[in-house]
């Protein structure tokens, strides 16, 4: 089947059996690899991209069900060369060690600062229920996000 | 996953005609059951029917003093609604709870009383709340008839689900104690004062929702604590694995109707 969609911001199309993972379409045909896939129960949300604006996991999704969707990976953050307020947080808090499951708790946490751009730690904490880290604890990956989200106040103040 | 077609229909009868003309077909509502279920290889559908694109299945309305919702509603629709958390506050919040943002972003109503997984959430509310479930074949199945066994419901194979509706009920309240890492139900309650009567259905308890009669009576008696105390819950239909032994979720039946009683107020 052919499936087109809009990626960070390009119009892409490309053929993919009815069984092709969105995550697979992303990174195999598109070569979007920063994606990532942990785990093959739709447990981990390392594969955490932007559906239509909301945070799905790209693995419990066919590729033929985001036919005419706008999708943001994780390499759609970045505006310009340079790096999203999540991503400079999760540099400069250490929020990560390994890195596999960076991608997705940035994509998440995304999706958590749009909805609630002042969340309290604890909000942060049972918003990433669906993120699994194995290296870090969490615990420096709820400081950037809140930090983030700090930065991300500030720019939005800062624009009015 | 093993290899199926693929159709998405965009209306009700298209779909209904699809699955009528292809009994090994399935359904796919959000498919955070069902994705995970074929990635296993544990089911080999012929055809997938992707209910998705089908804009007559979503959408929240008030109908009757009480709430309609789409069987394609998303769980995050329901639980950022200001109509239902004006209307059944309840129902939002139970849906506030399910699994994880990500799930709440595709998961559907729809797609989990269908499934009806012995530990999912919304099958306690549709059947504490004594909701109707209404389907593509105008039937109006009221939920004390549709859950009928683990995973089974009333629906025949080549019906669908279109839309619950749900009366407001006077006061009414979830509690769950979720299992730490899959966020299911060990035991989920849920309680509602309605005009019926009392009503407290037990999710993840049992091989399927059922309702706790003993509770129902004594809660009618008088509407407090010291109530659901002198109830004993009978364990011997209640599951043992290794997340739980019967008589421990036995007791938990009573702690999580506790705390919902204390959260309906």
């Amino acid at each position: 089947m052919r499936v087109s969609m809009t990626v960070n911001g390009k119009a892409v199309s490309g053929e993919v059996e009815p069984r092709t993972l969105l995550v697979e379409f992303l990174r195999n045909q598109l070569g979007l690899t920063g994606t990532h896939v942990g785990c093959d129960t739709s447990q981990c949300g390392c594969c955490v991209v932007h559906v239509d604006g909301v945070s799905v996991k790209s693995c419990t999704m066919l590729a033929v069900q985001a036919d005419g969707a706008s999708v943001t990976t994780i390499e759609g953050l970045a505006q310009g060369g340079k790096l999203h307020p999540l991503q400079q947080a999760f540099h400069e808090h250490h929020g990560l060690q390994c890195g596999f499951c960076t991608p997705g708790m940035i994509m998440s946490a995304a999706d958590l600062l749009q909805r609630n751009p002042d969340p309290t730690e604890h909000e942060v904490r049972e918003w990433l229920e669906g993120n699994l880290c194995r290296c870090t604890g969490y615990h420096n990956i709820v400081k950037a996000i809140l930090a983030a989200a700090q930065t991300m106040r500030g720019m939005a103040k800062a624009a009015e | 996953m093993y290899a199926f077609d693929y159709h998405r229909p965009t209306s009700l009868a298209e779909a209904a005609q699809l699955l009528a003309g292809n009994p090994e077909a399935k359904l796919l509502a959000g498919g955070q059951t069902y994705i995970p279920t074929l990635k296993q290889r544990l089911a080999k559908p012929s055809a997938v029917i992707d209910l998705g694109r089908i804009a007559e299945l979503r959408g929240i309305t008030e109908e009757a003093g009480g709430l309609t919702i789409g069987a394609m509603t998303r769980h995050a629709e329901v639980a950022g609604s200001p109509l239902v958390k004006r209307v059944i506050p309840a129902l939002a919040a139970l849906a506030e709870g399910i699994g994880d943002p990500q799930v709440r972003n595709r998961g559907t109503l729809g797609g989990s009383i269908a499934n009806n997984d012995p530990a999912a959430d919304y099958p306690a509310a549709v059947l504490g709340l004594g909701a109707t479930v209404r389907t593509s074949k105008g039937r109006a199945i009221a939920a004390d008839d549709f859950f009928t066994g683990m995973f089974e419901t009333a629906l025949e194979p080549d019906e669908i689900v279109t839309a619950v509706h749900f009366p407001k009920p006077e006061k009414a309240a979830y509690a769950k104690f979720p299992n730490p890492a899959s966020r299911y139900a060990i035991v989920g309650v849920f309680l509602a004062k309605t005009a019926g009567g009392v009503r407290v259905a037990v999710t993840g308890a049992a091989p399927c929702v059922f309702r706790a009669t003993a509770l129902e009576q004594a809660l009618a008696q008088s509407w407090s604590a010291a109530s659901i105390d002198g109830v004993t819950i009978d364990a011997s239909n209640l599951n043992s694995d290794i997340h739980a032994q019967a008589d421990y979720r036995a007791h938990l039946i009573k702690v999580m109707a506790k705390r919902a009683l204390a959260a309906a107020g």
